[in-house]
């Protein structure tokens, strides 16, 4: 990205139902032309977020500033924004065609214009030869992509997908996330993405918010998000992590720690600044553990434990590893089908290890 | 504002419901004659009532109409409903059709239909052609209401009864008719009610000698106003409430538990 | 157990299915038949085949007729849906609670004597009727309106029976519309009015027509309510089928117009069935894959 144009900014939003506070003080900024994402847990307030954005609902106090206009008074129906909704809701009565140029008719728009703009979007998402076809008579990929076509003809400021893929089975969903990803920076509109998939919020975003209990807890690219998680809510919603207690033995200088972990001393990286007796979390992604087998004698600075328990994944091979401390880490290692050892027998002892500064070390929470 | 206006159209619209059957329940207390003015609280009314043999005889013969078709309709109701829920047969179709049409047939062609086959069969008009009739317009309800009870619960519970070695008499005594009772009571209770309230049908197919008592009301009222339509408006607007409040309850009890 | 459970079977069919043909399908024959056939002063019909009774059906002084009770039936199917609607839909809008104690006032009704029901109305729009009574007293008037023993007076009584079977098919079918459709129409522009000339109205299109169903087809043949309230002048198609069959005694002239209402049955359940299509599923071009 280049040149980073705001698009949409939300001020100091607050949002609370029956006297529940769903949203505080909320600030965001969404950049022209990005594929933003808003990830979390159910209940965060991701779905009140993109309500508010919509005009579905309206903020009890903040403002909502589109391409420097303050629409939060505008109602829903006049806001250059459209939503590609979880259900689809696709009108049940009409053609799909007829669902298509649904928003074009409401803006009166000729009719020749229409019929070619809603062909034009049909072309897009190859449903064309569908166009006569009632919803009910597509299957849910199809009917994801004629919601998609409902959206985009209309050409919005901003395109907003509430749960848009949850609906279809995990195969499609890929697909569909390829899919979508390409036609946005076809279409460069900007699309604004609510899942509670970290992995789908991964793989298609340019940059996304983690929300938890209507606060931003982390935005970043998805990059970012998964390998400099700032808190362990987010490192744990972002993917599977271990996560090691420790006490911070002496501070060597900016952002270096000496760390004692399961009684050996580490020298550790963090972003967070710490002082000497501190407790902390280390927290280690499971691909990037190192499982070594061993056979009596550990060597230093290296985590012992035995396996567990093994569960072979066809790409990687999963181990639960028992430390001597009683914690249990999992390793993700990628097969290996030329190394002899490389499958541990249960009750084998092995040594684990990671690449220096893989891990991340964050303030100790329960 | 909206809600302010939907919740008093609402309410206008329920008070014209309810507020001229409440003015008659008044009127058959009051001692006038003519029920323009209020003259006095009175049970006069009421105690004439009783002293009118006729009506009193059309009471009971009402009464025994009905009780006996609801009976009727609700027992061939009930096996009907459970055979077409349970059973694939030759003409399954053609049955449930004929069951929905004669639930949505109006009364007036029923009874048109009725009286040509009851005088083409040489069953002569009484007793005997009105019970037929209220057990046949009765049928379609309890029908359905049995039917959408079975179709509530799982199937495979009688699977299960019959994989256990329960015969067929025993899986509908045991397992199907105790899940069915709250729709087969309501069931009743409303066949109860249509046929003591029918007028259309029963006109056609019942016979001089054998008056029940909405035709005998209707022949009064048609007369004219008298204060003892009055009474007996009140006293059957009271039954009907009485058995549509226990119905109600059977149902509420039903899907509380 | 083979034995039993066949007998069980046979018991539980064979009882519907004979009292069904023999007290619905084979009456229902009859009555086509008897519609076909001419009229007998001793035997009441003779088996002498004619389309005599439908012509008469036909016959301008019966059309008159015909369409004077007809007309009344309509305006008071339409008063229905207009009033039933909005009422339906308000209903549909409250909370679960208030949904069912609206659904139990409107039972009520349904399982209360309707000639009784009549007959309150009678008392009501009589000439010293509460009606009347109220606006002398407000001053409304000076002189009693005739309000009793008019079309407007049957076209009440019918409205005022008939409205609870108009309003639970509205009632059913608008609480089954899905409300994140209105959210995606406001999405893409529609305004209150669009979403309810759009989706609203096109969606609940079963229940209109069930709901015109169930009141238009009952309120021909409620003779007592145009007894009642219309008196000698004001005939509702069952005030003419009841005086064919039981004073005059023309069996096939009356059974010729039971079979038109009939018919009318089937076009209006032809026109749910294409109603209920059209919302849920098919429709457009099927299978046109190309």
């Amino acid at each position: 990205m280049t040149e980073l144009r705001p698009l949409l900014s939300l001020n100091h939003l607050s949002k609370a139902f029956a006297g529940n506070q769903v949203l505080q003080d909320f600030n965001m900024t969404i950049y022209d032309g990005e594929f933003f994402t808003l990830l979390g847990p159910s209940g965060c307030g991701k779905s009140t977020v993109l309500n508010l954005i919509a005009g579905m609902e309206t903020a009890d106090t903040g403002d909502i500033i589109l391409l420097e206009q303050d629409i939060s008074q505008i109602p829903a129906e006049q806001r250059p924004i459209n939503t590609v909704f979880q259900s689809y809701a696709l009108f049940p009565h009409m053609t799909v065609f007829d669902n298509v140029a649904f928003g074009l008719k409401m803006r009166k728009l000729p009719k020749a214009e229409i019929k070619q703009r809603v062909n034009e979007a049909l072309e897009m998402v190859q449903l064309a030869h569908l166009a006569s076809r009632k919803p009910a008579q597509l299957s849910g990929g199809q009917q994801q992509r004629v919601a998609i076509a409902r959206a985009v003809v209309n050409r919005p400021k901003l395109l907003l997908l509430d749960e848009s893929l949850s609906a279809l089975d995990y195969k499609l969903r890929q697909q569909m996330q390829i899919e979508l990803k390409r036609l946005q920076r076809k279409l460069g509109i900007t699309f604004v993405y609510v899942t509670h998939d970290q992995e789908e919020a991964l793989a298609m975003s340019d940059r996304v918010v983690v929300m938890n209990q209507g606060k931003i807890q982390q935005v970043g690219t998805p990059r970012e998000i998964y390998e400099e998680p700032n808190s362990l809510f987010v490192a744990k919603f972002i993917g599977e992590i271990n996560q090691l207690e420790g006490e911070i033995v002496s501070v060597d200088g900016q952002q270096s720690y000496e760390v004692k972990v399961e009684e050996q001393r580490w020298r550790l990286h963090a972003e967070h600044s710490f002082s000497v007796g501190d407790k902390v979390n280390v927290l280690l992604r499971p691909e990037d553990l190192r499982v070594e087998y061993i056979e009596a004698d550990h060597p230093d600075k290296f985590l012992v434990g035995t396996i567990v328990e093994r569960t072979y994944k066809g790409k990687t091979l999963d181990s639960l590893i028992r430390l001597s401390s009683g914690a249990e880490l999992m390793a993700s290692e990628f097969f290996d089908e030329d190394d002899p050892s490389f499958d541990y027998r249960p009750n084998q002892k092995v040594a684990v290890n990671w690449v220096a500064g893989w891990e991340v070390v964050l303030p100790y929470e329960a | 504002m909206a809600r302010i206006s939907k919740a008093l159209y609402l309410t206008i619209l329920m008070l014209l419901l309810y507020v001229p059957i409440f003015i008659l329940v008044v009127n058959s207390f009051n001692a006038s004659k003519y029920g323009i003015k209020w003259t006095g609280f009175s049970t006069k009314w009421y105690e004439k009532l009783v002293q009118n043999d006729a009506l009193i005889q059309a009471a009971l013969n009402s009464l025994t109409v009905s009780i006996i078709a609801a009976t009727m309709a609700t027992v061939i109701g009930t096996l009907a409903a459970v055979a077409l829920y349970r059973y694939d047969f030759k003409g399954k179709k053609f049955l449930s059709g004929m069951v929905f049409v004669s639930m949505l047939t109006p009364d007036i062609v029923m009874a048109i239909a009725l009286l040509i086959v009851f005088i083409t069969l040489g069953i002569s008009l009484g007793f005997i052609s009105l019970l037929i009739a209220h057990i046949t317009f009765c049928l379609p309800f309890v029908i359905i209401a049995v039917y959408a009870r079975l179709n509530d619960f799982d199937k495979r519970m009688i699977l299960a009864a019959r994989d256990l070695g329960a015969s067929e008499w025993r899986i509908f005594r045991l397992v199907i008719l105790p899940l069915i009772l709250p729709a087969v009571v309501s069931g009743w209770l409303l066949s109860f009610t249509l046929s003591l309230d029918d007028v259309i049908v029963s006109a056609f197919v019942t016979g001089p000698g054998y008056e029940i008592l909405p035709l005998k009301v209707y022949s009064m009222v048609k007369v004219g106003v008298s204060p003892e339509v009055n009474a007996i408006s009140t006293i059957l607007l009271v039954v009907s409430l009485l058995i549509v409040i226990a119905s109600q309850l059977i149902v509420r009890k039903d899907k509380t538990l | 157990m083979k034995l039993d459970r066949g007998f069980f079977k046979f018991l539980s069919i064979g009882l519907i299915s004979s009292w069904l043909v023999l007290f619905v399908f084979f009456p229902n024959l009859l009555v086509v038949i008897t519609s076909f056939l001419t009229r007998d002063p001793v035997d009441l019909v003779a088996a002498q085949p004619s389309i005599d009774s439908y012509a008469r059906t036909f016959d301008w002084l019966y059309l008159q007729v015909l369409w004077d009770s007809l007309k009344m039936s309509l305006l008071a199917t339409f008063a229905c849906l207009l009033l039933g609607y909005p009422f339906a839909m308000a209903v549909a809008s409250l909370s679960k609670r208030w949904q069912a104690i609206m659904l139990f006032l409107l039972i009520v009704p349904f399982w209360t004597n309707s000639l009784v029901r009549t007959y309150a109305i009678q008392f009501m729009l009589g000439k010293h009727g509460l009606i009347n009574q109220f606006l002398l007293f407000s001053g409304i008037i000076d002189k009693p309106l005739d309000l009793l023993y008019t079309q407007f007076a049957v076209i009440l009584g019918l409205c005022y029976i008939l409205l609870p079977f108009m309003i639970f098919p509205l009632y059913s079918s608008l609480e089954k519309l899905d409300t994140r459709l209105y959210k995606a129409a406001t999405d893409l522009g529609a305004n209150s009015w669009s979403r309810f000339r759009l989706i609203t109205i096109p969606l609940t299109l079963p229940g209109i027509v069930a709901g015109c169903l169930m009141v238009f087809l009952p309120s021909m043949g409620m003779f007592y309510i145009a007894d009642l309230l219309g008196g000698a002048k004001n005939l509702l198609l069952g005030n003419v089928i009841k005086t064919q069959f039981l004073n005059t005694a023309d069996w096939p002239f009356g059974s010729a117009f039971s079979v038109i209402m009939m018919l009318l049955l089937g076009a209006m359940l032809w026109l749910y069935y294409r109603a209920t299509r059209y919302v849920s599923k098919k429709g457009g071009i099927d299978g046109a894959d190309f």
